[in-house]
């Protein structure tokens, strides 16, 4: 299996190539100041993640990662920002307040980051005794359509909900205006 | 668990997915506009999602489990997407805004 040289190395360099790529598409959704730079920003987070779902053997989430976030998702926050406004609005705060409250922020940001970093790396974690269930495509649908079957149709109804009341709060807007 | 690849460590996922989840907490308290902050909010779904499946991956027997989860995690970011914006396109007919200190009509 281990024929082609430094298979490894290149493994192990496109796994970082995706962390890199979902980190600097999370920092751009957070920092710039144009609201469409920001969705962009989102989208190459997006990407990445889907890397490293499939890295995480999944491939088919990988796909569904794209499809859905990239696909849709980020294609209704574009239609959004056309409809709304493109640009985050100038910092009128004192400069006081911009340092206290941005402090705050890194602050929790930071105490979050540093704080589930130890846990998570402290944590003796459990390894199962085997990983015999695969997670194939096949396997996912049948638990779909047995052991998961109710909560697959409440999904399907609270898209159908989702639908019919974006399709509401929009239209009666349009009327008043 | 803890030893071998990069990309074959538990924790390595775990400290993705907390940057994850701190870079959206960071915009969802500076952000100035519903629709930044929405944004946000997808990075800490995100982050919800890659911690679900990290675990699935390296502790739970049944490998199909985590991904149904994050499937649904998906369905549900989606629909609430949907209504966030139709939301925020009604905000903005009425105020013109979506600056959320101008969202006020009770404030002093």
């Amino acid at each position: 299996m281990n024929s082609f040289p430094a298979t490894n190395l290149i493994v192990t360099a496109i796994f970082i190539l995706c962390l890199a790529t979902m980190a600097a598409g999370a920092l751009l959704a957070v920092l710039t100041s144009k609201l469409m730079r920001s969705v962009c920003g989102l989208v190459v987070c997006c990407i990445g993640l889907a890397g490293l779902y499939y890295f995480l053997h999944s491939p088919f989430l990988a796909l569904m990662e794209i499809l859905i976030y990239v696909g849709a998702v980020c294609v209704m926050f574009v239609f959004a920002v056309m409809l709304a406004e493109p640009d985050e609005p100038a910092n009128e705060e004192k400069p006081g307040a911009v340092v206290v409250w941005g402090g705050i922020a890194l602050g929790a940001a930071g105490g979050i980051f540093w704080g589930l970093t130890r846990l998570g790396a402290r944590t003796p974690w459990p390894a199962p005794e085997t990983l015999s269930q695969s997670g194939s495509v096949e396997a996912i649908g049948i638990s779909l359509l047995t052991t998961y079957s109710l909560a697959f149709e409440l999904i399907s109804l609270a898209l159908l909900v989702a639908i019919i009341g974006a399709l509401a709060i929009a239209r009666t807007g349009r009327r008043r205006a | 668990m803890n030893s071998g690849p990069l990309y074959d460590r538990l924790d390595v996922y775990l400290v993705a997915a907390a940057f994850l989840l701190a870079v959206g907490i960071y915009g969802l308290i500076r952000r100035r506009t519903l629709i930044g902050m929405l944004i946000s909010g997808e990075l800490i779904f995100a982050a919800a999602s890659l911690n679900v499946m990290a675990f699935n991956r390296f502790t739970v027997h049944d490998q199909a489990v985590g991904q149904v989860f994050v499937l649904f995690i998906l369905g549900l970011a989606a629909a609430e997407v949907s209504i966030a914006l139709s939301i925020i396109v009604a905000v903005y007919r009425n105020y013109r805004s979506v600056k959320t200190k101008e969202l006020s009509e009770l404030s002093g």
